[in-house]
């Protein structure tokens, strides 16, 4: 059911307030952003988000092409042809169906296609698990992607109309994924604010792609051959095309930036950027973490400051790009970071946990950093959790202690 | 904006049609066509229909001309217009 | 449809002279799947995007930053021709230019019938607008001719060093289960066939399937100059009938038509002989090889 509240005022005429899932608020952003084509296979739990868009296809609210694929390989795969041909395309999936489209996914980064895709996070099987982890989304960190992090269902529709904008932007061209987390915001209803139509075509006008074959008829190319190790002829061998890949990705935090800047003064929302702090002012603790394990550690802030323990929140927005020197901005004043990773990189530690320490690797501050393993499959991350491992992490910075071994909260051990 | 006749601003591997992509294929050779006018239909008679060498040639190195033309530099030497000839008007002779 | 449609018997000189594939290209000499595709282009024209997988044909199409076709090309990954072909069609039918470009799909045998099965299916089942084309040179001649669901009984390859005990897959049979409405089968060999047949191909809408027997002379073991002939050997014995099935009627291409009679189907022995593959053959497996063959005749016979 979906409430509408339509706004009254001058500037934000058109605009209205639903009560949306974070799945529904995914496909009305869809819907806005006016994609040509939406290639899609079902998965739970991501399939509302393209049941919606096929309810506004038949409707005729929503003009694109539905292609209903028999897998999420092919969705992928006609995505990446879709948009090399000139469209706008937009997808969702989410675990397993985000694992069979791995290959397809590198491809689409290295043809350098502004794709949009939401990955409703899932647990990635076997064991089945149908519930949220970030393990699917995290599992695809290095395919060439952009991947943000959502934490409410007004941040996911923002998110996938600046996501168009970022994607599509002349110095970047590279597909994002806008990924939330399964149930916890995709089934759960809260009010989004939708811009009017009028505001989102201001904000993302039509298609911008550096490859639209459908305008080459008339001077044909040719579209990924196979590339030589060095260069031919002064053209970029496959290295040099990583390479840019790579320098490209690293610009696309400024890009982000600036892009949610332009959005927050049409839309009065602001998400922080490329991290988000709460309660970071005079924090001496920073808890790291991303969407679910994010809003979960909020939770406990008043907790632990009601014990004395000054400790605020860095939520990662934007995880690929790993935005290194604004985490280390945000942590320049805390003595200490505790990171709740809903996912493992297998033999290692948590993902997050890893990757925020390599930032702070050789840099003057180096807070001490301990990781916990929380919330996978679906196993509630509560907040005794982040209060617990908050003081388990003190107790290890005042022994000077840095275990090898992970510590997981909230598992039969 | 990305153009991709440019090495410098290309972002993705786009290739444009050049002919001998592969160079001159006509170094692979060690049989060379050589062709026989004085069999060719085409030359005994202004009337006659022909072609067969242009269409079975895979290499798009004979053109469909009155009297055909052989492109050597880029003709792979496979034979087919010669085997294929009804008129015996293409042979192969060793490189 | 079927008077609509029919095209006149085709003299070589016929054929348009505007070529799309360039010379001086990568294809092996004597490649059949060259002169398919070069006769498949000039039937499809200008106005096409055609989508290519991982198989001889990336070769065939150059390295970066050239190419030997000059038409839109879209490279895709080896089993997601149809899926990319399906993208495509999507995205030009949201710019309204899905009746003005024809897209085509050409994979191999193994990026058809085996690793691209899948998205095949779907996209007819879908009844895609485009026209999927499988070359088929019956073994994964890009990788160094391994044995792929096309490759026939008794064919040597790569994996299969005593050859091959299963049959080739029926995969027009399997488009025709699919109920789209055309499906041809043809032959480098007879070019003019191969023109007519994408023509045909380009009048229908929704998917159309093309399954083309390309004799690969490296990997059947054949001398180069004998490409045309190999694949008169195939038609002739009836091993690689031609025909079409237009709305679910199948007709019997004119070079296939005399293998109705038994008698005057050439025997088997007389194509495999001529082949390095099947070298090793013993006469038991011949004899059942042109049993196979003979019972396959019966099997077209019920649908015609």
């Amino acid at each position: 059911m979906e409430l509408k509240h339509e706004s009254n005022s001058q500037a934000t005429r058109g605009r209205h307030v639903e009560i949306l899932t974070g799945n529904h608020a995914a496909s009305h952003a869809a819907r806005m952003a006016r994609v040509d084509v939406v290639s899609a296979y079902p998965i739970t739990p991501q399939s509302p988000v393209v049941e919606k868009i096929s309810e506004f296809i038949a409707s005729g609210e929503m003009s694109a092409r539905m292609i209903r694929v028999e897998s999420e390989q092919s969705a992928m795969a006609s995505c990446i042809s879709a948009s090399i041909t000139g469209a706008r395309v937009f997808t969702a999936t989410s675990a397993n169906g985000l694992a069979y489209m791995n290959e397809q996914l590198a491809w689409a980064a290295g043809t350098r296609l502004p794709l949009v895709m939401c990955v409703v996070t899932r647990a990635l099987a076997a064991p089945w698990s149908v519930w949220t982890d970030h393990q699917d989304a995290i599992s695809q960190r290095d395919t060439g992607w952009m991947q943000v992090f959502c934490e409410d269902n007004q941040e996911i529709y923002d998110t996938v109309l600046e996501a168009y904008k970022v994607a599509e932007n002349d110095n970047i061209f590279l597909p994002i994924m806008v990924c939330f987390d399964g149930y916890i915001l995709s089934h759960t209803t809260m009010p989004v604010e939708l811009l009017s139509q009028n505001e989102v075509d201001t904000f993302l006008p039509s298609f911008n792609s550096h490859l639209k074959l459908h305008e080459k008829i008339d001077e044909p190319v040719g579209v990924n051959p196979v590339t030589l190790p060095d260069p031919r002829e002064g053209f970029p061998g496959y290295m040099e095309f990583r390479y840019r890949l790579q320098k490209t990705i690293e610009k696309a935090i400024d890009v982000f930036e600036d892009i949610e800047r332009d959005f927050a003064s049409l839309s009065g929302r602001n998400h922080g950027g490329v991290v988000r702090g709460y309660k970071m002012e005079d924090a001496d603790i920073a808890i790291v973490g991303m969407g679910s394990a994010s809003s979960q550690a909020k939770k406990a802030i008043p907790h632990l400051r009601e014990q004395g323990i000054k400790a605020g929140v860095l939520t990662i927005r934007l995880f690929r790009p790993f935005p290194k020197a604004r985490i280390r901005e945000a942590l320049k004043n805390v003595k200490q970071v505790v990171v709740f990773d809903r996912d493992v990189a297998y033999g290692l530690e948590g993902a997050i946990s890893a990757e925020l320490k390599s930032a702070l690797y050789n840099r003057k501050h180096q807070p001490h950093v301990q990781g916990f393993i929380v919330g996978l499959g679906g196993r509630d991350f509560k907040t005794e959790h982040v209060i617990h491992g908050t003081k388990m992490a003190m107790e290890y910075a005042e022994k000077n202690e840095v275990p090898d071994e992970t510590k997981w909260l909230g598992v039969d051990k | 904006m990305v153009d991709y006749k440019d090495p410098k601003s290309t972002i993705a591997a786009v290739q444009v049609p050049s002919e001998g992509e592969a160079g001159k294929t006509g170094s692979w050779r060690s049989f060379k066509p050589v062709f026989n006018p004085e069999k060719c239909i085409l030359i005994k008679s202004e009337k006659a229909r022909c072609h067969i060498c242009w269409m079975f040639c895979p290499e798009v190195a004979i053109t469909k001309s009155r009297p055909p033309t052989i492109n050597l530099d880029y003709c792979k030497g496979c034979g087919i217009c010669s085997t294929e000839c009804p008129h015996g008007a293409i042979t192969m002779k060793k490189e | 449809m079927m008077d609509m449609i029919e095209t006149k018997r085709l003299r070589p000189d016929d054929l348009p002279e505007q070529e799309f594939l360039l010379p001086g290209n990568r294809s092996c000499a004597g490649c059949s799947m060259s002169l398919y595709y070069r006769m498949a282009l000039k039937a499809l024209g200008k106005k096409t995007i055609i989508t290519v997988p991982a198989s001889c044909l990336t070769v065939l199409h150059g390295l970066y930053h050239k190419t030997s076709v000059k038409m839109n090309v879209v490279h895709t990954t080896f089993e997601t021709t149809a899926a990319s072909a399906s993208g495509i069609v999507a995205a030009l039918e949201a710019k309204g230019l899905g009746d003005e470009i024809t897209v085509c799909g050409f994979a191999g045998d193994g990026g058809t019938s085996d690793i691209g099965i899948q998205g095949l299916s779907g996209a007819a089942e879908r009844n895609t607008n485009f026209i999927y084309a499988c070359y088929d040179n019956e073994m994964y001649s890009n990788t160094g001719t391994q044995r792929s669901g096309q490759t026939p009984y008794m064919a040597y390859t790569t994996t299969t060093p005593h050859g091959k005990l299963e049959h080739k897959k029926n995969m027009p049979m399997i488009m025709h289960a699919h109920g789209i409405p055309y499906i041809a089968t043809s032959c480098s060999s007879y070019p003019q066939d191969v023109y007519a047949k994408f023509k045909k191909a380009k009048l229908f809408t929704g998917t159309r399937y093309i399954h083309t027997l390309i004799p690969c002379p490296p990997g059947w073991g054949f001398p180069t100059d004998q490409s045309i002939e190999m694949g008169r050997l195939a038609v002739k014995s009836g091993i690689f009938p031609l025909f079409e099935i237009i709305d679910g009627k199948m007709f019997l291409s004119p070079e296939s038509e005399r293998c109705l009679d038994p008698s005057k189907r050439l025997k088997v022995e007389e194509y495999l002989k001529l082949q390095g593959r099947f070298k090793h053959i013993q006469p038991e497996h011949i004899e059942y090889y042109q049993e196979y063959v003979d019972n396959h005749w019966n099997f077209i016979n019920q649908f015609l």
